[in-house]
């Protein structure tokens, strides 16, 4: 079957290996509104993944707190850096064994549910991503937090 | 170590030492003396049996407390006020016993001061010294805390002290019972740390099913008002109730503990065989709490 590519772009960002049906949570948090040219690709066909989502994002470059959450949602995804349409980078993503700041604590009775205060999580396990809240110790897989950004 | 705040934060060493401290104390090889100290005691939770045993453990290691009393409304919950508030108290302590309803505000007050911060309960969290205490008095009764049966009774699923015994017993290779009404049952995320531990649990409805293979049983209660339908509860509470008939067969070093206050779930007539265990389960909290004091101000090693 022949394969149907997604256009490369000149400068900018490729997340690759995104897991399947992750990449409008991917594009939520890197807030594209306003972007120059944003390509998304759902299911594609892929050797390591079976399926993979892929973004592509033109001059746009991601902070390593964007980096650290996107790791979260996607733990096998890679990141490309473009210039002048020839990769200068290439890194798979790894999950933080810590986060600040990131992840919003569901549980109502936290005392970051109270108080302004900076969130921590600790990473507990890989694959899947599970989380456990510094404060109330509460542990959570990462589809049921909230990612800010 | 700096703070008293979780039982996850000790490892298995730093646990003995709470126990070999505390034994010290108690059979008087030992006098720490905390005369010059203070002890601000901070409840925004009423508890009088909690703030009753650390006042009594200050005192009798010569230290004075003074105490805060509050609610759920006061400051806790007002942002920026309550890192102020313990700033300011910790100008006049030196050390700080901190009990809440909030989850992670002993964590957050340990960050927000200098002095050492103690955990007396913060909501469905944590109360790693009432699980210390519960080591010593096992570690009492049974002359080791290591490949123990261990049955917990009751509400397993809000009972913070039971999650820190749990999680105190972790390392020590047990085998653990939980009884509990279906709604009320151990909750996953304490599960889930067990089985990756390969610690060996079973789930039971009734507390007399597995008595006899148990080394001891740890009863807590049951509240009525965590049922939506009171009949509900009335049908249950029975199975829940430790009676002396339930003790016939049970093994000779047998003990149930309970962390008070009881109210029906452990029989009266259980309190004058060999195997209650839970007055005296109140009075060793003293002495662990002394311990602990006396290890966060650095009075004995
Ligand atoms: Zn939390």
């Amino acid at each position: 079957m022949k394969q149907l590519k997604v256009d490369a772009i000149r400068n900018g960002t490729v997340i690759d290996h995104i897991t399947a049906g992750k990449v409008l949570k991917v594009a939520d948090i890197l807030n594209l509104q306003g972007m120059d040219l944003v390509m998304i690709g759902m299911n594609l066909a892929s050797k390591k993944l079976g399926k993979k989502d892929i973004l592509k994002i033109e001059n746009r470059e991601l902070s390593g707190e964007e980096v650290n959450s996107i790791a979260l949602i996607a733990p096998n995804a890679s990141l490309i850096i473009i210039k002048d349409y020839n990769v200068v980078k290439k890194v798979h993503l790894k999950i933080p064994e810590y986060i600040e700041n990131l992840i919003v604590c569901p549980n109502p009775k936290c005392i970051t549910s109270l108080e302004e205060i900076k969130s921590k999580f600790q990473i507990t396990s890989g694959k899947p991503v599970k989380v456990r809240c510094v404060y109330c110790e509460k542990k959570y897989s990462i589809d049921e937090v909230r990612i800010r950004i | 170590m700096k703070d008293l705040l979780s039982m996850r934060d000790l490892n298995k060493e730093e646990i003995l030492n709470f126990m070999k401290i505390a034994e010290k104390i108690e059979k008087g090889e030992i006098k720490p003396d905390m005369s010059k100290r203070i002890a601000a005691l901070i409840f925004y939770e009423p508890s009088t049996r909690t703030h009753f045993s650390f006042a009594t453990a200050m005192k009798k290691l010569g230290g004075q407390t003074i105490t805060m009393r509050g609610t759920a409304s006061s400051s806790v919950q007002k942002g920026e006020s309550f890192a102020d508030t313990l700033q300011t108290i910790a100008q006049y302590s030196d050390i700080i016993v901190i009990r809440t309803a909030i989850e992670g505000s002993a964590r957050y007050a340990a960050e927000s001061v200098d002095i050492p911060v103690i955990n007396a309960g913060d909501g469905a969290n944590q109360h790693p010294t009432q699980a210390l205490l519960d080591l010593y008095s096992i570690i009492k009764t049974q002359g080791t805390l290591e490949n123990l049966t261990i049955g917990i009774v009751g509400d397993l699923k809000f009972g913070r002290t039971v999650h820190s015994l749990v999680q105190a017993l972790s390392d020590f290779g047990p085998k653990f019972y939980f009884i509990s009404p279906s709604f009320l049952k151990m909750p996953e995320h304490i599960k889930d740390d067990l089985k990756e531990k390969e610690i060996e649990f079973e789930e039971l409805k009734d507390i007399e099913e597995k008595i006899n293979n148990m080394d001891l049983m740890y009863v807590t209660r049951i509240q009525k008002e965590r049922f939506a339908d009171p009949e509900d509860y009335e049908k249950v509470k029975d199975s829940y109730i430790l009676t002396k008939a339930m003790l016939e067969n049970v093994k000779d070093s047998f003990k149930v503990l309970h962390p008070l206050p009881r109210v029906n779930e452990i029989s009266t007539d259980v309190d004058d065989t060999k195997y209650a265990y839970y007055f005296q389960q109140a009075k060793n909290g003293v002495f662990m709490r002394q311990a602990i004091i006396s290890i966060l101000l650095g009075g004995v090693k």
